[in-house]
């Protein structure tokens, strides 16, 4: 697609890990300032993004196939409830993270560790399929419909 | 504040949380297993679970009073609390009853209609669409409410687009657009009401209610709220989106959203006139009672007059769902013991009516592919068993005594005449008469005309859809027959709203 735009793709392939790092970085300082999984998980998407705005969806998607990104949408939907779950059975309310460690303040910590690792899976996993959906399925359904 | 501590005192019970936890956790199971058959399987373990839970928290609350729970701990109204009433613990056992009965049904009907690797995707958003409605009835957070609202829609959307009519794309985005519509109203409602008083816990916005009503914001959070809700509900002129998601949806799906969707909303109604404004005259300061009764008259008669025209078996049903919202909606205007006792039976009483008329509607498509009436000749001969349950859900939406039907109509048609409104009882049952015309379009079709002669038989309907619709039209007679176990609830609930909290 951009394959003669060699600034492009070699500036896209060197942000790409940059991006994701500055993801996590936000991704673990949610606790202590501005942040959190919403935020990270938002950044994480924007990596794949760019990745196929310059290299062309179907390499992106080759990269993170629906399954992967289907399985990432659930999985943090689990982790976030699961951790409501945990914290039910040690003995406290839904969510009450107090619970979750002998120490409620290690108990909060983990909590809101686990919540916001959920919120960024299940964010990054949608941000990235609502671009694939814009992005590839229409173009593989007009080719489909001119046949 | 005294309030507010003394919830430290009453324990929590975990299954009020769990009714709502447990569906919303399987929906992200059933797309992690990948599989038609074991999405299926978890679907209908947990919405068994679930109607186990229910009846529970219905026991509980009917025998020790209404129910708390303080999620993350958090004491209202700093944090989420969900809040458990009788009317909230009847609608919740009407949405987990049809759950439970509906998933067994599903897996044939699902079969039959949609491509096997959506399978998983359909079970997952039924999850979904089942833990938005429980939440709806068990938050005591009107923002809560709010997004459980959106759970519970934007799954509906999904399943109504899963259709295999093409049409069913449009139904869907036109439902989208038009329940947006009110979920957004309902949250500029919410949004108002919060600027005003600062919180968002039901409980605690009926205690500082009266201390603002007479404000021109809350005047206009009420109107975006009464709006926004009808939406929902789908009462006349706003039910346009219903007829065509009803008729294109999936069947499973019909019968679902049709049997608790809209009761749920109308819940919403009552919980909003009737406890967040439970301690205001909101009648005397709104003239929320007259439009709410024109509106339910106008369903009635209007709806019902639109079904009779109907070709489409689903479409004509979706206008007699308007015309019995009417009902629903007209006792909550007549805003009496009586009437909202009428109402809230209702709920109960038209859920298990029109979820085994559209149960029998989707087995005859199942076996025959028929929607048209004029595809039911002599169907009446030959799929007997199921057009005799259908039999039974048309006599009830008629008003028949012996069925469910019968019970709501007279606490209605009481009702009226405790207040002395002869006109209203006449139009109750004249607007009957019209529901024997449109139900007789259909029994004369498909038990005195001659079968069409074709080469194939229809295909024998499975017990697993064959049972559920019986469970249903049985129980529309067993709750016709006797009545005492919905009317004491009925009545524990609009006793307790019409007492404020």
């Amino acid at each position: 697609m951009m394959a003669q735009k060699t600034v492009l793709r070699v500036v896209t392939k060197l942000l790409v890990p940059i991006i994701v790092l500055y993801a996590l970085y936000v991704q673990f300082h949610g606790d202590f300032g501005p942040g959190g999984g919403f935020q990270a998980g938002v950044i994480i998407a924007s990596a794949f993004i760019v990745y196929g705005l310059i290299f062309g969806t179907a390499d992106a998607r080759e990269v993170l196939p629906s399954w992967v990104t289907r399985i990432m949408l659930s999985l943090g939907v689990m982790v976030y409830g699961g951790t409501g779950v945990v914290a039910l059975l040690m003995g406290g309310e839904f969510l009450d993270y107090s619970f979750l460690a002998h120490d409620p303040l290690h108990g909060q910590h983990w909590g809101i560790f686990a919540v916001e690792f959920g919120v960024c899976l299940t964010v990054s996993g949608a941000m990235i399929t609502i671009f694939f959906t814009f992005a590839g399925h229409v173009k593989e359904k007009f080719s489909g419909a001119e046949k | 504040m005294i309030e507010a501590l003394s919830h430290n005192m009453t324990a929590s019970d975990p299954w009020l949380i769990l009714l709502v936890v447990v569906p919303l956790l399987s929906a992200p199971l059933c797309i992690l297993l990948r599989s038609g058959i074991a999405a299926w399987s978890v679907a209908t373990a947990v919405s068994w679970v679930v109607f186990a839970i229910a009846l529970y928290l219905l026991n509980t609350v009917m025998e020790s009073g209404t129910m708390i729970y303080r999620i993350g701990g958090w004491d209202a109204p700093w944090g989420i609390e969900y809040r458990l009433d009788a009317v909230g613990a009847f609608v919740i056992v009407i949405v987990a009853a049809i759950g439970a009965v509906v998933m067994p049904y599903a897996r044939q009907s699902v079969a039959a209609e949609i491509p096997a690797e959506r399978h998983y995707l359909f079970y997952a958003m039924m999850m979904l669409n089942l833990s938005g409605l429980l939440g709806i009835a068990v938050t005591g957070d009107a923002f809560n409410l709010f997004v459980f609202l959106e759970i519970s829609s934007l799954s509906t959307y999904v399943l109504i687009s899963l259709g295999s009519d093409r049409r069913a794309l449009t139904a869907a985005y036109r439902y989208l657009i038009m329940g947006t519509l009110g979920a957004t109203f309902y949250i500029i409602g919410v949004g108002l009401m919060y600027q005003m008083t600062g919180t968002l816990n039901i409980s605690d916005l009926a205690t500082i209610m009266p201390a603002v009503a007479e404000t021109r914001t809350i005047l206009a959070a009420m109107a975006f709220l009464t709006v926004g809700i009808s939406l929902k509900i789908a009462l006349f002129p706003l039910h346009t989106w219903l007829p065509n998601a009803y008729t294109f949806a999936p069947s499973v799906v019909t019968i679902f959203i049709a049997a608790t969707a809209t009761k749920v909303a109308v819940y919403i109604l009552l919980r909003i006139v009737f406890t967040v404004f439970g301690q205001v005259d909101i009648f005397a300061h709104f003239p929320i009672q007259p439009v709410l009764m024109v509106m339910a008259i106008a369903a009635m008669f209007l709806a019902s007059l639109s079904a009779i025209w109907q070709e489409n078996v689903k479409r004509m049903m979706a206008y007699s769902s308007v015309a019995q919202i009417g009902y629903m909606v007209l006792g909550v205007a007549l805003a009496t013991e009586t009437g909202l006792t009428g109402s809230i039976v209702h709920l109960f009483n038209h859920a298990i009516m029109k979820g085994a008329a559209f149960m029998a509607i989707g087995a005859i498509i199942f076996a025959t592919g028929a929607v048209t009436i004029k595809d039911l000749e002599g169907i009446g001969r030959r799929m007997p068993l199921t057009m005799a349950a259908f039999v039974v859900a048309g006599l009830s939406l008629i008003g028949v005594p012996l069925t469910v039907g019968f019970i709501s109509k007279w606490q209605l048609v009481s009702a009226s005449l405790e207040l002395n409104m002869w006109p209203l009882a006449a139009l109750i049952v004249l607007s009957s008469l019209l529901a024997i015309v449109y139900v007789w379009r259909i029994f004369e079709v498909a038990y005195l005309r001659q079968p069409h002669i074709t080469e194939h038989n229809p295909k024998i309907v499975p017990l697993s859809m064959l049972i559920p619709t019986w469970i249903l039209a049985l129980a529309g007679i067993y709750f016709g027959a006797n009545a005492t176990f919905t009317l004491d609830v009925a009545h524990a609930a609009a006793r307790q709203l019409m007492g404020g909290l």
